[in-house]
């Protein structure tokens, strides 16, 4: 077929259709293809998310701010849990940042078939360009919060209330990604889910809060008591993720390797499988609208 | 299943852009379907119980699987315009939605020579807070192009679309006129070798769509496009398509010419009985419920001199109508409104006489002359009302279609066989006269 194909076919381009991929597929040269794509789909998010908002991108940054101020509060105050000898603001913008990071890349994503369900059932792309946009717009904004934490990190450092570790500064920009990335895994898998099972996405906020209690958001995981909540908490790849950061960025935290490595394998396991498994729906999903 | 085409003789020389082969696409009918969680459990408790893994109680009484694509196999060449019709449900979209990759099919393959621009909605993906210039970048990037290549054609695009002025308003503004044109000349400006469209051409002002048909026609006969095109409506179908498929219950029934593809495509939307009954379906609402016809209604129909509603050209039909009346009514006339294939209005008989109509139920014959009609499928309302004193009409009933019937060519009169429909029309009015004039022209 495909011989035959070549003497009687002057353009070199064919795509067969049939019922089963005989491969697993990740189609990310596909995505690749179709970067500008990607690129507009993350500026139409971004932008139109603050159009006709009085204050603008400016809530980007409020969202945090408001965040920290309240765990200051409840956990700072209250509840008097420690932050390991950081700053209470510093410690819980960085957390919720980078928590932003990963849980609005998680939900955003959590709703892709549903929210796009029109514009999939019309044209065909690569649907992951969506998802992969989603991510992006997360880190934009988390890189917005980044100037706050910088201007923060200024003061205290010049306080000397802070000594951050400088040599691993370079590290950072992976590990935001690692988070980005695994926030676009869990919400590309429950994305997949969602078109069959729709219950789950209701109660996809929920889980999320709950999940933010177990990740080391509002503590730092040496205020954890040992046991198996400490496993439970170290084995969740959010955790170690965000105290590792902490600890480059702010110079205090107890970090784990091993943990760490784990959280990656689980990560990276991740993105793949849920990339597998979102092909997979993506080629019926028109017919489950 | 084969893999060749139906019709190779005409066309086996040209290049194959794209070629289906026993192409089915099943769905799953019925209730249960497992979209939550709840209905899934459900659903494996009722098979578990039965023990029978493949069908449950739910699953043989609601859930049915369901083919609306049946073994379908089309070839298509390089520079065609196909149109494919089929009445809904025949399993056009779904064709349409498996070649443009929104689904995957059931079984069967589809290989593709070309890159395809699918049209199955235009504007798909616009953003109404965004400018007109934005969404072509948007759109485009959409429908496969790069930044790049969109930057080289968009002066052209704008130019096409006609909207210079408005193109950096946001398109929430828009009318859907302009939403439609914008959107067809994003398509349009694709580098791809497939058009697939559906119905897209409906919307939008007449000039617009001539414009698009010219262009696509153009394209199509340099070799540069393979056009597939699906519609409604049978002289778009007409002007742009080259050749047609008929879809019915997922299968392809013809493959070739177009106006005879049109016609089985019509002959598979209505019967011609020559005994009817008149019901509510018949009739509008506002017949349905008009008080009228508590005096008159009109019960029924039969055709008296031929087995069949088929005619010659200028035969006559000779019908019995039935009706029911409440008492006598004076001054009582039938008028016959024409319609062709496509539904269109074209000419009405008018009386020739008036009549008074008995109480009961009766009979009256009525004689059609249908000498001016051309080959084809036409359908009659007949409508029945009163001529009062001052020559008003008081509408009494109407049924649509009263009477569905066809004009075939006389072979006798070989004239007819050479009116071309598509630009004569459907009525044949009296012959010209023509006489040659004394040369009165100045000479050279």
């Amino acid at each position: 077929m495909l011989s035959k194909t070549a003497t009687e076919q002057n353009t070199a381009y064919h795509i067969r259709l049939q019922p089963e991929e005989k491969k697993v597929r990740l189609k990310l040269d596909e995505a690749w293809r179709y970067r500008d794509l990607v690129r507009l789909l993350t500026r139409r998010t971004f932008t139109v998310t603050y159009q006709q908002t009085v204050l603008g991108p400016l809530w980007i940054i409020i969202n945090p701010v408001l965040a920290s101020l309240i765990y200051m509060f409840v956990f700072g105050h209250i509840a008097d849990v420690g932050t390991a000898g950081i700053p209470q603001i510093l410690f819980y913008f960085v957390s919720s940042a980078v928590w932003e990071l990963f849980s609005f890349s998680l939900t955003k994503n959590s709703q892709t078939f549903v929210t796009n369900a029109y514009l999939f059932s019309k044209v065909y792309f690569p649907r992951i360009c969506v998802p992969i946009s989603n991510m992006l717009v997360s880190l934009l904004k988390f890189l917005i919060q980044l100037l706050i934490v910088i201007a923060l990190l200024i003061t205290f450092v010049v306080r000397g209330a802070v000594h951050p570790m400088w040599a691993l500064y370079p590290l950072l920009p992976l590990l935001f990604l690692q988070m980005a990335l695994f926030g676009m895994s869990v919400g590309v898998l429950i994305s997949s889910i969602t078109t069959k099972y729709r219950d789950l996405l209701a109660v996809v906020n929920v889980l999320v809060n709950l999940w933010m209690y177990g990740s080391a958001v509002v503590y730092p995981i040496q205020s954890v008591p040992d046991g198996v909540l400490k496993i439970l908490v170290k084995i969740n790849p959010v955790s170690e993720n965000m105290e590792l950061i902490r600890m480059i960025l702010l110079g205090e935290g107890e970090f784990d390797l091993m943990y760490y490595l784990v959280g990656l394998v689980i990560t990276v396991l991740l993105f793949f499988f849920s990339l597998v498994i979102f092909n997979r729906v993506e080629r019926t999903f028109a017919d489950t609208v | 299943m084969s893999m060749v085409s139906q019709n190779p003789s005409d066309t086996s020389s040209k290049e194959v852009m794209i070629r289906v082969s026993g192409l089915r696409k099943k769905y799953r009918l019925g209730k249960i379907s497992a979209r939550t969680l709840q209905g899934s459990i459900k659903e494996w408790r009722t098979r578990k119980k039965n023990k029978d893994p493949k069908a449950g109680s739910s699953g043989t009484s609601r859930n049915k699987d369901f083919y609306a694509l049946n073994g379908v196999d089309l070839t298509v060449y390089k520079g065609e315009t196909l149109g494919i019709l089929g009445k809904n449900g025949a399993g056009k979209s779904t064709l349409l939605k498996i070649l443009c990759r929104i689904t995957a099919p059931t079984e069967g393959t589809v290989d593709l020579y070309g890159h395809i621009t699918s049209m199955l909605e235009v504007g798909t993906g616009f953003h109404g807070e965004m400018t007109g210039r934005e969404n072509i970048y948007l759109n485009g990037t959409i429908l496969g192009m790069t930044k790049a290549e969109i930057d080289e054609k968009i002066d052209d695009i704008i130019a096409f679309s006609g909207l210079e002025e408005f193109i950096d308003t946001p398109v929430k503004r828009y009318s859907s006129g302009m939403f439609v044109k914008l959107g067809f000349s994003v398509a349009y400006h694709l580098d791809s070798e497939i058009v697939i469209m559906d119905e897209v051409l409906a919307v939008g002002d007449v000039e617009f769509q001539k414009k698009c048909i010219r262009c696509l026609l153009d394209a199509a006969n340099n070799d540069i496009r393979t056009v597939l095109y699906v519609s409604h409506n049978m002289n778009t179908i007409r002007q742009l398509c080259k050749r047609c498929i008929v879809l019915d219950k997922g299968e392809v029934i013809f493959d070739g010419d177009v106006e005879q593809a049109i016609s089985i495509y019509l002959g598979t939307q209505a019967e011609m009985p020559s005994e009817i009954e008149y019901g509510p379906e018949h009739r509008s609402r506002d017949y349905q419920r008009m008080r009228a016809r508590d005096l008159f209604s009109l019960d029924g129909l039969r055709l008296l001199n031929r087995p069949e509603p088929i005619f010659p050209t200028s035969g006559e039909a000779e019908l019995e109508l039935a009706y029911t009346a409440a008492k006598e009514i004076r001054n009582v006339a039938f008028r016959f409104q024409l319609r062709d294939q496509e539904d269109t209005k074209i000419a009405s008989m008018l009386p020739g006489n008036l009549i008074t109509v008995s109480p009961g139920k009766n009979t009256v014959r009525i004689t059609l002359p249908l000498s001016h009609l051309t080959c084809g499928r036409y359908s009659a309302d007949i409508a029945v009302y009163q001529l009062d004193a001052g020559g008003i009409e008081r509408k009494m009933d109407l049924v649509s279609p009263g009477f569905t019937f066809q004009i075939e060519s006389a072979h006798d009169k070989d004239d007819y066989t050479k009116w071309n429909q598509q630009q004569f029309g459907a009525i044949r009015l009296p012959d010209l006269t023509v006489e040659a004039g004394s040369s009165d022209a100045p000479e050279k």
